[in-house]
């Protein structure tokens, strides 16, 4: 039975541009939300959003190359350049063994609404011949894999906010079953246009919000929306013996992904968290033996009214009540907003990261319990604990669930 | 004329010196693709005013492209 393990990992975020910036963020319960600065939006409803900082496609590409690719694009060759880099894989992998599984909610938003403005004004003959290329959603799996020369499979997977987990979730399945030795998989996300935030405050998902720190509310009674987040995560996995063979670090082994559809609405949860549950469920086989006090949930925990009290509900319906509030908890998204097909790969990242350091991250500004999320969400400041297991979860629209387990692995 | 506003062009698109680029360079020597050819086209119809046919015979070097936008020109 081929095992999986985690060599490497990446991340751009509202909240810092390494893996060890994030880390250091989240444990210190620093916010990433503020101010939408990439449009004018004074004069919107919702005004804030959890932007990256600082990111200069140009640190990670070339000219050429960041000329060619939508922001979405860039942060996920970023993500998968410091990835790649932490797990020493390149040049030490055969190039057909190496797949790709890197999804985008919706892939070069940006791209999209500039082309159709310039078709607007001046015609179909002026739309770019990048257009197409940059935008489409699988490019920045397509732009990995170049990069790399990773010619094993390359898939984009789009299951909305549940991107990341999927890709993840499915990674994983692809080095079990002898496709790929190695896999560059993740998410990224570069969707905080007007339209965008438009639409998904038409469908009354955002916090309106003006103060930052009242805006990303996961699991306390005040919460009103998801806040727009944006970035990459990457997550090199690989088999367990060409990770040993090759002396890798090892962060962690991949034990567990379920995956379930509510097919019950395009946007709403099923009030009873039925498939969710058991998606969770799945992936908590992988940790079986562990007591719950030693294991962490990261939750897809919105700060929508609706998703974090059915995520409480199928989280209890998948362990158990008791187990349930044995397991520490908490919603980095209070911290980096919500990254859509990103969120579910930066959240695994906090997962390993939680288990390896010994510290569960915050959720930060939770301060109003609700009698319908009645679990321990790690209020406000890290806490230091002994985590074997971690689970990850995700629950996007279109009804997708995933969620992944990952197990330490005893060093050698 | 045309032939600077082209070398810039490039120079600019493929980050290169334009000194590099001269009536002979070759555009896929260049590392010029069909989209980066494209795009250029549409750039050089708007600079000159002038309507290109995507169609037109291949065009294998900046000198034969300038001597395509001086005919129109004419």
């Amino acid at each position: 039975m081929r095992r999986v393990v985690v060599t490497g990992m990446g991340a751009i975020t509202p909240v810092g541009n390494t893996v060890a910036e994030f880390w250091d963020a989240l444990v210190n319960g620093k916010n990433g939300i503020a101010e939408i600065t990439r449009f004018d939006a004074s004069e919107n409803k919702y005004r804030l959003a959890a932007e990256v900082k600082n990111f200069d496609p140009l640190q990670y590409m070339d000219k050429v190359t960041s000329r060619k690719t939508d922001r979405f694009s860039q942060y996920a060759l970023a993500a998968a350049q410091e990835a790649m880099d932490d797990s020493g894989l390149e040049g030490k992998i055969d190039k057909e063994e190496l797949g790709v599984y890197f999804g985008s909610g919706i892939g070069g938003f940006e791209t999209f609404c500039q082309s159709f403005e310039v078709m607007q004004e001046k015609g179909p003959r002026k739309v770019s011949p990048m257009f197409i290329p940059k935008m489409i959603q699988n490019i920045g799996a397509g732009n990995i894999a170049i990069r790399f020369d990773a010619e094993g499979p390359c898939i984009a997977f789009s299951t909305a906010c549940a991107t990341g987990t999927t890709a993840i979730g499915e990674a994983y399945r692809a080095i079990l079953c002898g496709d790929a030795t190695a896999v560059i998989c993740g998410g990224s996300e570069a969707a905080i246009t007007p339209l965008a935030v438009a639409g998904f405050g038409a469908c009354m998902a955002l916090s309106a919000s003006e103060d930052p720190n009242t805006a990303s509310l996961p699991f306390d009674k005040r919460r009103g929306g998801f806040v727009m987040g944006e970035g990459a995560g990457a997550l090199i996995l690989e088999e367990m013996e060409h990770a040993k063979q090759r002396g890798a670090k090892i962060y962690a082994e991949v034990v567990g992904y379920g995956s379930t559809c509510d097919a019950y609405h395009m946007t709403a949860p099923h009030p009873e968290a039925i498939a969710s549950a058991k998606s969770i469920e799945k992936a908590a086989k992988g940790l079986e033996g562990l007591a719950p006090e030693k294991i962490y949930y990261n939750a897809h925990g919105t700060g929508t009214a609706m998703n974090d009290k059915t995520e409480t509900l199928a989280l209890k319906k998948a362990v158990g009540e008791d187990a349930a509030r044995k397991l520490h908890i908490s919603s980095t998204k209070s911290m980096t907003g919500h990254m859509l097909g990103a969120a579910g790969a930066v959240e695994a990242i906090a997962a390993i990261l939680a288990m390896k350091n010994g510290v569960v991250p915050p959720t930060i500004n939770l301060l109003e319990a609700d009698e319908d999320c009645d679990l321990n969400y790690t209020p406000n400041t890290a806490q230091k604990a002994e985590i074997n297991g971690a689970m990850s979860a995700s629950l996007g629209f279109g009804g997708h669930n995933a969620c992944v387990a990952f197990r330490k692995v005893e060093e050698a | 004329m045309v032939f600077e506003k082209i070398a810039e062009m490039i120079a600019e698109k493929m980050d290169c010196e334009v000194s590099a680029v001269t009536a002979d360079s070759k555009f896929n020597e260049m590392g010029i693709d069909s989209l980066d050819f494209m795009e250029m086209l549409m750039q050089l119809e708007e600079e000159f005013g002038i309507e290109i046919d995507m169609g037109e015979e291949k065009l294998e070097t900046v000198g034969q492209l300038v001597a395509l936008i001086e005919a129109k020109q004419a």
